[in-house]
């Protein structure tokens, strides 16, 4: 543990002060609680205009929140508290998230439970816990609340993971203790007809460590921000996503990593994979360095790999720098087709072209998989990608992916 | 038995000012039991050939047959072509992020062998492979060629060889980069794979220096996008004296 060192004088500038903790930026609008303090987006909006707001079935607009045609199912830790609380819990809002768009916001106010997630400082989780949410109908729309606590000094692995088929908004508040450790996996493995709207928001205590995996293979539409501030120094913030957009898809990830605080590191790493006609990925990876941020050190990067004609991928990194006094920061972005030379290799030693396209696609993803570090999501990872595989390049026989 | 044969070979690559010829009426036989090198200066063609024997894209083959026991090879996809048994050996191997070598190689000999290799055995074989090429088993676990330095990658190149087991063998430069050690292992890796009596060696080179470990039957010097004289290993001695002068100006 890092003992304060109360000579770095940045460590004495209040955080709390209200002048700095606004978000400067054009693409992070000052939130608010009041769906109607958010106009109706026409499309136009930096935030709105990689998103096809037609296919967002009205929850943009007013689009009643109120079905509830869904299951939990529920596989917790036994160090962990999990399960579904009084919507007025003190949980609520505990990650200082102020809803920064519209479908947030109405999440925000529809949402009549919360589904709350804790564990106890010092707890030290013996197994990942999982919360299976599975849509039965997406003709109703509806809201969400999430809240998962990691007190302080606690350390555990919570997986959420919707399948089936929802219109469903919904806000994911993530809170880390001091020194807490928690990775936070989400996988929209939805049906087809899916369409998900999530603002993941966690707040990051001082020394703390965040994991956060977002992974999205189904939908029609998903569109997932995912933003980060820390409470205090030295927090820890790995941000890593894949995903595998097919024909018609719509697969959105806005990240925002708001270093506001000294010290602290973050590394956001998404990889992505397109096939079909209109299939369609957008990143957009805002860092902002606040005058406070000083020491932290960022790295924020996307690759794409497009597989076939008719895919778009948007990837827009944007890095706003407030402070020179850093330890690093810099961003990535690629986006690319199935290199020649790499499949001239390895057909040059006898595998057959699907093959070969199998064991890059693999190896494009390979990294991200195995930091995501729980060995049940890597193996479900694999799978998938496989699945995925399976629908375009072609199926071969298995032999990449074996041990 | 077989017979890599090459006749009046013209291949083109495309440039921004249309189509340059580069290999100008290639004609070369290699049957199984022969090593053969080819020599010659910088940019006479030398890899043009062994990519165009291997099938990449980049190079348009105009006129000319390239046969393995009478089979067109120009027919063949590149994955055909090294599963009919004509391997390979990169001037500059491609680097494949996140592709274990374990997995690359596995699929390898899957494909060439038609089935998977027993499990127990082929593990011992690759570390096996690995070793006699001094490359450690930490090998295994990284990406193809990812990394690895110059001579380390012409090595693993050697090491496929050995593992996969070819008919015929296209070493492009696989001299080329590596110190006098590696050089000696490279060589006695070459030799190995021709020793078994039935395997074909063309190897592609620009100095005589390994020449003294791989004792070629035949010399061919190549320039200009042919080949200019044929001989013994005496032809190389030559060149080694001489240089590639007499020939440059000739092909002018
Ligand atoms: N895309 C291209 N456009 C123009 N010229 C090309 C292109 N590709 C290859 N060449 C030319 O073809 C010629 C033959 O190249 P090649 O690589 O086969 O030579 P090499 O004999 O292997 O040379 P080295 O000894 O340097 O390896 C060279 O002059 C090269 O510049
Ligand atoms: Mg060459």
């Amino acid at each position: 543990m890092t003992a304060p060192t109360t000579a770095d004088p940045a460590l004495s500038t209040p955080v709390s002060g209200a002048v700095e903790t606004r978000v400067v930026s054009h693409l992070h609008p000052e939130g608010s609680y009041d769906p109607a303090d958010h106009e109706v987006p026409k499309g136009l909006e930096e935030i709105w205009r990689f998103t096809p707001l037609k296919r967002l079935r009205d929850l943009h607009k007013d689009a009643p929140l109120d079905g509830h045609d869904y299951e939990v199912d529920l596989d917790v830790a036994p160090e962990v508290q999990a399960g579904s609380v009084d919507i007025d819990d003190p949980a609520r809002g505990t990650s200082t998230y102020v809803p920064v768009d519209r479908i947030s916001a109405r999440a925000w106010e529809a949402s009549d439970r919360l589904f709350k997630v804790t564990v106890p400082a010092e707890a030290v989780a013996s197994q990942p816990t999982w919360v299976r949410f599975r849509g039965n109908g997406a003709e109703k729309a509806g809201a969400g609340h999430v809240v998962i606590t990691a007190e302080p000094f606690s350390k555990a692995t919570v997986v959420i993971d919707y399948v089936g088929s929802a219109t469903w908004a919904e806000n994911v508040e993530i809170v880390l203790g001091d020194g807490a450790q928690l990775t936070v996996v989400a996988v929209q493995d939805w049906d087809d007809d899916a369409v998900h709207v999530s603002h993941h928001h966690a707040h990051v205590g001082r020394d703390a460590s965040l994991k956060h995996v977002l992974v999205s293979f189904g939908g029609d539409l998903v569109r997932i921000n995912a933003s980060v501030e820390y409470a205090g120094t030295g927090g820890n913030v790995d941000m890593l996503g894949l995903y595998f957009a097919d024909a018609g898809q719509h697969l959105e990830h806005r990240l925002f990593v708001d270093h506001n605080n000294p010290k602290g590191r973050s590394r956001v790493e998404y990889k992505g994979a397109l096939q079909g006609k209109d299939a369609h990925t957008v990143w957009i990876g805002d860092v902002l360095i606040r005058k406070e941020g000083v020491g932290i050190d960022t790295y924020e990067s996307n690759d794409n790999l497009v597989l076939t004609d008719g895919a778009r991928a948007d990837s827009v990194p944007n890095l706003e720098i407030e402070t020179g006094e850093i330890e690093g920061a810099g961003h990535a972005s690629t986006t690319g087709r199935f290199d020649d030379q790499h499949l001239f290799y390895l057909q040059s030693r006898g595998i057959p072209e699907v093959e070969a396209r199998r064991l890059v696609v693999h190896g494009f993803f390979n990294d991200v998989i195995r930091r995501t570090g729980v060995p049940e999501i890597q193996a479900r990872l694999l799978e998938t990608v496989e699945a995925e595989l399976a629908k375009h390049v072609g199926v071969a026989q298995s032999i990449a992916s074996e041990a | 038995m077989s017979t890599l044969e090459i006749r009046d070979l013209h291949v083109s690559v495309a440039t921004e000012d249309g189509p340059k010829e580069i290999l100008k009426g290639v004609d070369l036989t290699v049957k199984s039991g022969e090593t053969h090198a080819i020599m010659g200066p910088n940019g006479s063609g030398k890899s043009t050939l062994a990519y165009s024997i291997a099938g990449h894209p980049k190079y348009q083959v105009t006129s000319g047959t390239v046969t393995l026991d009478g089979v067109d090879v120009l027919e063949m996809s590149v994955d055909e072509r090294a599963r009919a048994g004509v391997f390979l050996a990169m001037q500059y191997p491609v680097e494949i992020p996140g592709v274990s070598v374990a997995n690359f190689l596995r699929a390898a000999k899957t494909a060439v062998d038609g089935e998977a290799p027993p499990l127990r055995t082929w593990i011992k074989d690759v570390n096996g492979a690995l070793d006699r090429m001094t490359l450690d088993k930490t090998f295994a676990q990284r990406s193809v060629n990812e990394g690895f330095s110059g001579g380390e990658k012409k090595r693993h190149e050697i090491a496929q060889l050995e593992l996969l087991n070819p008919k015929f063998a296209v070493l492009d430069e696989t001299d080329s980069g590596l110190d006098i050690d590696a050089l000696r292992i490279v060589s006695e890796g070459v030799n190995r794979f021709s020793e078994q009596g039935d395997r074909g060696v063309l190897l592609i080179t620009h100095y005589t220096r390994i020449l003294r470990y791989i004792k070629p039957d035949y010399v061919h010097v190549f320039v200009g996008g042919r080949v200019a004289e044929v001989g013994g290993s005496e032809l190389a001695e030559e060149l080694e004296a001489n240089g590639y002068d007499k020939y440059t100006k000739a092909a002018v």
